[in-house]
């Protein structure tokens, strides 16, 4: 059962699309790097419910701290800064990615590329789906004593968005965000502009959409967990809204049509993965500081995960929300309420089973991370609720983010070994 | 006159009993009662009363309850009271509860909020949420609709009408809930060593367990037994207690700070009992008083954003000042992220009005208090022999 041990190749194949992913990223940190020369103003923000379409409307960069918290995670570089922030105060029992950041900041504030990493003229505090960025913001505040735009996104406890949880937030952006923004920019705000952003952010939606789904293939053209980290870059961060993060997903479409032509399965970093054996759904984001190992992991053993929550943190697009520039504040809270984790339990849960289903897949795995509660706390009670409701297996691991000490390769090997020999198991059975 | 001791017990077996009895009493003896849960930090207790119904005070299981079924659904690095949550919901302790209100209070409550409607669906829970925009056109707003939307399900479950004047009144018994139990913080603080802070904290645990105009007694009932007696002053220093507004501390844990040498003299323990600094008005819309009391009027504490970086963290200098205190004690839950992510900015704060401070964590169901004394006692002489 146990594939021959292989270690990692050093030559790692990329699509096309990869290296035009890579070079975007890069491109923003050079942005980033040069704005004492290009006299632009930062704008820091997270991940889910990032405002980029409105930012881009006050000709500002954005820094994305958990992007680079990731990067430097990918370029072992975070270990070092999580001791760091440890040093100074912060307990071990929190959140990785504001260690790192708080670390990358008192080491000199050096980005994951080498290039100075700008202090931010605002910070834009988009509370959606995790309680850690409210008291983020307020250390980094603490520090740059910057001005600071609050956004509080409501969770979905019952399941729904309501017509006063849109109101609130699009009060919030017209007395809060756009006043801050313009004030900080010197930009007057322009709502063509965004709606004009906004169409190109559906245009780019669809395309992402349509990759993610791809995945519904056999074998899957896409790996949609360590692969689709690539894919969802442009799109969860300073791209979306682009011409060029239209340009990316039509590119990466066209690859990925193309694979499907030829019945390819997808790309890893020792080439195309020939023979899908196990179809998996993934839920909780992975590991950065040994992503390789973890991903060789599951393609040595021939499996290749088919659908994961991780790539909806962004947003969910694929339950059918999409930027509208017709209704361009509204369509901003909606696209806030929906990224993943601002869902409560059981919509998570439906997720996950209807990814099972829809995807026909073999079972589900849990990458529960140390130091991330807004995922972590309750997936043990999803796991049961997702077997119970499929009857298809399901796994448990526990890793972190960007802390290599709470990585254990061989304690996560054994484990994915058992899980995928209880496929097998199943399968026989006929379940 | 009940006595002290008379009272202290009571107190005691309130906070003994994992079976809620007085609450289970308190619905039975009357045809259509009902009681609401909450978790920490703050729900607008005066809507459940003016439905008619107790709200009820879980604060975890504390260090009697073995948990054994809710250790199966939270892994080793989250926090314990939402798997002692988990186990009172699964041994049918809680099977007399009408609903369970879930505060925003951190991630691992509010995901808490969604296996309660996995597991019991048939069972009105609710994620209530606060505003963090402090805007009364925005963030008032949004509240009074969130109230509301609170007011209508409680309607619901009691089927009974929640009136603007039944809500008046319920704001009256809730703010002088509030008044008696800022009275009682003052008379400690005034005299630590006739109030302890375990005693205090007793007194204050029942006001979770029992009807809040029995609490209300109690509290005058307390202060009234204390001022009478005499008890020996000891040569303690005077400190501040931060980080345990949740999950709460084993008694002994409160009760080893202070036979270690320190006089608690404020804490952040059950901040729902003074969450508003004012009375909320009790003329005009309710359900705006309570919504603007809000805005303006809340405690600071690590849940909530602090709109203004000039004053971020003040309120524990504020604090020491007004208490006389001389030191504070970080004591935080293991894993608990608003006290553990604020613990920094905090003790910077303390630096610059340079006050003395030490940090540890605990469980709620910690056992071995040696280490805590030691560092306590430590904490107290060093406040004694060189502040």
């Amino acid at each position: 059962m146990n594939a021959p041990q292989r270690k990692p190749s050093t030559d790692v194949q990329k699509d096309a699309s990869m290296a035009k992913q890579k070079a975007m990223i890069d491109g923003n940190f050079d942005r980033l790097g040069n704005v004492k020369n290009s006299g632009e103003k930062v704008s820091y923000t997270f991940v889910p419910g990032n405002l980029n379409e409105l930012i881009m409307c006050f000709d500002m960069v954005g820094n994305y701290p958990e992007i680079n918290a990731i990067q430097n995670g990918l370029r072992k570089k975070s270990g070092g800064m999580i001791m760091e922030a440890e040093k100074w105060g912060h307990s071990e029992d929190v959140c990785t990615y504001v260690k790192a950041d708080v670390g990358m900041m008192r080491k000199g504030n050096v980005g994951p590329t080498g290039q100075p990493i700008p202090e931010p003229d605002i910070l834009m505090l988009s509370y959606t789906g995790c309680y850690t960025f409210l008291k983020w913001f307020e250390l980094l505040r603490h520090d740059y004593k910057c001005e600071t735009a609050m956004l509080h996104v409501p969770y979905t406890g019952d399941g729904e968005i309501t017509q006063s949880m849109i109101q609130y937030v699009v009060k919030q952006l017209k007395e809060e965000v756009i006043p801050k923004y313009e004030k900080v920019s010197g930009v007057k705000f322009d709502i063509d502009l965004l709606r004009e952003n906004l169409a190109h952010s559906a245009k780019a939606e669809d395309d992402f959409v349509w990759v993610l789904e791809s995945a519904k293939n056999k074998p899957s053209p896409i790996d949609a967990y360590f692969g689709g980290i690539y894919y969802i870059g442009p799109i969860f961060t300073a791209f979306r809204g682009t011409d060029l993060a239209v340009d990316y997903y039509k590119t990466l479409r066209a690859e990925i049509e193309e694979r499907i032509r030829k019945g390819q399965g997808p790309i890893t970093p020792e080439g195309e993965m020939k023979n899908e054996k196990y179809r998996i759904v993934t839920e909780g984001p992975p590991n950065y500081t040994s992503m390789r190992e973890f991903w060789k992991m599951f393609y040595d053993e021939g499996a290749v995960v088919v659908a994961s929550t991780y790539t909806k943190v962004g947003g969910t697009y694929d339950f059918g929300f999409r930027h509208d520039p017709s209704r361009p504040l509204e369509s901003l809270a909606e696209y806030c309420m929906h990224c993943y984790t601002n869902r409560n339990l059981p919509e998570r849960t439906r997720m996950l089973e209807s990814y099972i289903n829809d995807y026909e897949a073999d079972g589900l795995l849990i990458n529960s991370i140390k130091s991330c509660n807004s995922f972590a706390a309750g997936e043990l009670m999803m796991m049961r609720e997702v077997e119970k409701r499929t009857g298809k297996p399901a796994a448990f691991v526990e890793t972190d983010l960007v802390d290599p000490r709470y990585f254990s390769a061989a304690n996560v090997k054994n484990r994915l070994e058992s899980y995928f020999q209880m496929i097998d198991q199943k399968r026989r059975a006929g379940v | 006159m009940a006595t002290r001791v008379d009272i202290i017990d009571h107190c005691q077996a309130l906070y003994d009993d994992m079976n809620f009895t007085a609450a289970r009493e308190w619905k039975d003896a009357k045809e259509g009662r009902h009681v609401i849960g909450f978790m920490p930090m703050y729900v607008p207790r005066e809507i459940i009363h003016a439905a008619g119904m107790m709200p009820l005070g879980i604060l975890g299981g504390g260090d009697q309850l073995e948990v054994i079924q809710g250790d199966a659904y939270y892994q080793s690095y989250i926090c314990r009271i939402p798997r002692s949550t988990i186990e009172l919901l699964l041994t049918d302790r809680l099977d007399f509860v009408d609903g369970m209100l879930f505060p925003s209070i951190c991630d691992v409550i509010r995901n808490l909020s969604g296996m309660w409607k996995l597991l019991r669906p048939d069972v009105y829970s609710h994620y209530f949420d606060v505003p963090q925009n402090y805007m009364k056109e925005v963030g008032g707003e949004f509240y009074m609709h969130e109230l509301n939307v609170l007011r209508h399900d409680l309607e619901k479950i009691g089927g009974v009408t929640v009136t603007d004047e039944d809500l008046r009144n319920s704001i009256a018994v809730y703010n002088e809930n509030r008044r008696l139990t800022r009275e009682l913080y003052k008379f400690r603080s005034d005299k630590p060593w006739l109030a302890p802070s375990s005693e205090v904290y007793l007194i204050n645990r029942a006001g979770m367990l029992i009807p809040v105009e029995d609490h209300n007694q109690l509290i005058i009932d307390y202060i009234e037994a204390v001022s009478a007696e005499d008890r020996p002053k000891r040569d303690n220093s005077r400190v501040v207690i931060s980080g345990s507004f949740c999950e709460q501390p084993p008694l002994n844990l409160i009760k080893s700070i202070e036979m270690s040498g320190c006089y608690v003299v404020d804490d952040d323990y059950m901040l729902v009992n003074r969450w508003f600094t004012k009375p909320v008005p009790t003329d005009g819309d309710p359900i705006q008083a309570l919504s603007y009391t809000f805005l303006e009027a809340s405690v600071k504490m690590p849940s909530c954003f602090e709109p203004d970086e000039d004053i971020k963290g003040l309120f524990l200098v504020d604090t020491v000042k007004e208490n006389n205190a001389e030191g504070v004690i970080f004591a935080a839950t293991s894993f608990c992220d608003p006290a553990l992510l604020e613990r920094p900015i905090l003790q910077d704060v303390l630096n610059d009005a340079d006050i003395p401070h030490i940090s540890f964590k605990y469980a709620e169901n910690t056992g071995q208090m040696q280490p805590i004394r030691e560092q306590a006692g430590t904490f107290a002489d060093s406040i004694k022999l060189w502040s």
